[in-house]
């Protein structure tokens, strides 16, 4: 009895589960059927998954070569690389002396660091946006990567997961000779892996997919990332070529979903973890 | 010559005096136990000796410098912490290796790669390695050195957190509750183990908790600490036996020590049934005065008719001893009484008894808690009942 009735309750979740994942995957497999279907197929009236005729390498073909697909994926890594090793160089200390320093500013950078959180980049946009034309950085790798090497975020998310590291463990760094910055990278930084990689995902993904800022910033193609590249792409050669379109688009999520399939389990022990502690 | 010496340490948060002056002398090779309820400042005493918080006046001298001034990593003490501390990523062996790592190795040896081909940072490594090892044996945690604090028990992470302050032979040692964390066995056990190190080692150590048995048990000398002053320093027998504070008397003993509030006549004497004390060679008349006892001096025999009557309300039996309380009926307090098994055999709860004090145990505290000599006067009692 009791194991029938759990089975049938496996069964109801597993069952909402798995259409809760079919709605979310719906776009992505309708990309990944499109980017294997010619011209004529996409536009007739007919809808089937599976491409009746197979143009997986004419549309992949027309995608990598008609745009410079390696560019994209370069400057996407770059930006991203950049932004995340800053946001991380910054925040970590930061964090750690709010979290574990005791001095009078501190009430204040909180104060800061909350009202950071409620600013969206939407509303600094223009005036950032200005003042880089007048420095005349844009179409530039500082252009995108200088408005989030500060993340109030990441100082909120580690500070969070910092309050809770105890201060006895920082206490006897200190007796046994290390210095705050010391402190800092041999003591915090090593114990602190769930949250940085829990960060991780929420910067890279939020970067690697960010369409607005570089729009914004860069009308040279050279410093496209990968999503404003497609969008030049849609401009200028493809048209209505959906196709090789969703090719395209195809070959600049690959990254972001294998790399999280391959670390699946580090991503969701991380969530989890700074999720659990506040 | 004293390796230790704290003077008229003050500290207060936000308004709240937490440390009201205390000063202490530690001698070489001493072991001090600073014992006192929850929040009476003696944790936070030994933050302000390791340089983890800063007192706001006094003056803490160490090996005959001052080092208020100085960071915690210059004031050569070592700490183990109520939660041992230990860091997470780290082995056992590393853990221990760090103190002298961070003491003995230069910045630049420190770093990883580029360390490992500087001149001179192999010899140091391989040194630091057979101390580490060294320690390891004499705490007996050799088979552990490879495990991480996250796969070892209690008691194991305790003896690591000692092998790292011991092994860079410290001026001074400072210990925060390092056994509350272990099960009640066990602790009985590490207490021996500590004071066998100590002895070993020779370093003056400072050792705070809130157990009195261990304070006594372990200690040279007892520093009492309630409310932010240093009421008592005595060793465990003198600070037992003598308390200077009805304070002091209360915090230490187990049960309790009894307290009575009465009063001194106009010559000074206080009258508690067949008890006759002269109060501070009788410069104490008519006051308030706080009558103390231990009570393995409290007998209960069941007679009930004596000066000094009471009704026996509740019994504990603790194996090799026995614990009575009963009502002291002329003013309804309860007294309690503490005698080998034998003694008690003959009371039952409700029988009245009588109460008896050893005359040259009782203490008399004045109104304010500090101690006040007396002298029992069985003698004149005694001629005085005759002559009255």
């Amino acid at each position: 009895m009791i194991t029938n009735a759990l089975s049938v309750a496996r069964i109801v979740r597993l069952a909402v589960l798995s259409l809760g994942a079919l709605l979310f995957l719906a776009p992505y497999i309708f990309m990944v059927s499109t980017a294997g279907k010619a011209q004529s197929e996409i536009f007739s009236s007919s809808l089937s998954l599976i491409p009746e005729q197979w143009s997986y390498i004419e549309n992949f073909s027309k995608a990598l070569s008609r745009v410079s697909m390696t560019t994209l994926l370069f400057n996407g890594v770059v930006v991203c690389a950049l932004i995340f090793v800053i946001q991380i160089v910054v925040a970590i200390p930061c964090a750690y002396a709010m979290a574990k320093l005791k001095f009078r500013a501190a009430r204040a950078m909180m104060v800061l660091v909350m009202l950071g959180l409620l600013v969206p980049i939407h509303a600094t946009a223009l005036p950032i946006y200005v003042a880089f034309d007048k420095l005349s950085v844009l179409n530039s790798y500082a252009a995108l990567v200088a408005p989030f090497s500060i993340s109030v975020f990441a100082i909120f998310l580690f500070l969070q997961f910092f309050r809770a590291m105890p201060d006895d463990l920082i206490h006897a760094a200190r007796l046994d000779g290390m210095s705050e910055a010391g402190i800092v990278a041999r003591v915090i930084v090593p114990n602190a892996w769930p949250a940085i990689t829990a960060f991780a995902i929420f910067s890279v993904v939020a970067h690697w997919n960010d369409l607005f800022w570089p729009l914004i910033v860069v009308t040279n193609q050279d410093y496209a990332t990968p999503p404003l590249g497609l969008l030049f792409f849609r401009a200028a050669e493809a048209g209505d070529d959906y196709g090789a379109l969703m090719a395209a688009t195809l070959i600049i999520t690959l990254p972001l979903v294998s790399a999280f399939l391959l670390a699946q389990k580090r991503f969701v022990e991380g969530i989890t973890m700074t999720g659990l502690k506040g | 010559m004293s390796v230790l010496s704290l003077d008229g340490i003050t500290k207060s948060y936000g308004g709240n005096a937490i440390l009201k002056g205390v000063s202490l002398e530690a001698e070489v090779g001493e072991f001090i136990a600073l014992v006192g309820p929850s929040g009476c400042g003696k944790s936070t005493l030994l933050r302000i000796v390791a340089g983890l918080d800063h007192g706001d006046t006094g003056e803490i001298v160490i090996g005959g410098r001052s080092v208020v001034r100085k960071a915690a990593a210059d004031r050569n003490v070592a700490m183990v912490f109520q939660s041992y501390a230990l860091y997470p990523h780290l082995t056992a062996g590393e853990n221990i290796a760090v103190p002298l790592a961070m003491r003995r190795l230069t910045a630049a040896q420190r770093l990883p790669f580029v360390g490992n081909v500087l001149p001179g940072q192999k010899q140091i490594r391989t040194d630091i390695q057979r101390q580490v090892k060294e320690m390891a044996l004499a705490l007996k945690i050799d088979h552990l050195l490879d495990r991480k604090p996250g796969q070892m028990s209690g008691g194991q992470r305790q003896r690591v957190a000692l092998a790292r302050a011991m092994v860079r032979r410290p001026a001074v040692f400072l210990m925060d509750e390092p056994l509350s964390n272990l099960d009640a066995n066990l602790r009985v056990h590490a207490r021996g183990e500590i004071v066998d190190l100590h002895r070993r080692a020779g370093v003056p150590t400072l050792y705070v908790t809130h157990d009195q048995s261990e304070a006594l048990s372990m200690a040279d000398r007892v520093a009492v600490m309630i409310g932010g002053n240093l009421l008592q320093l005595a060793n465990p027998k003198e600070i037992y036996d003598n308390p200077s504070h009805v304070e002091v008397a209360r915090f230490l003993g187990q049960p309790k020590i009894n307290v009575v509030e009465t009063r001194t006549d106009a010559a000074g004497i206080v009258r508690f049934g067949d008890l006759v004390l002269m109060a501070n060679r009788g410069q104490a008349p008519d006051a308030p005065v706080k009558l103390a006892v231990r009570p393995e001096f409290v007998r209960f025999s069941p007679q009930g008719a004596g000066r000094l009557s009471a009704r026996v309300e509740r019994m504990e039996f603790l194996g090799s001893e026995v614990i009575v309380h009963a009502r002291l009926d002329a003013i309804g307090e309860v007294m309690t009484s503490k005698s080998a098994p034998a003694e008690a055999a003959s009371l039952a709860i409700g029988q009245p008894v009588d109460v008896e004090i050893m005359p040259e145990r009782a203490m008399l505290f004045d109104h304010e808690g500090a101690r006040l000599p007396a002298e029992p006067l069985a003698v004149a009692a005694t001629r005085e009942k005759i002559h009255g």
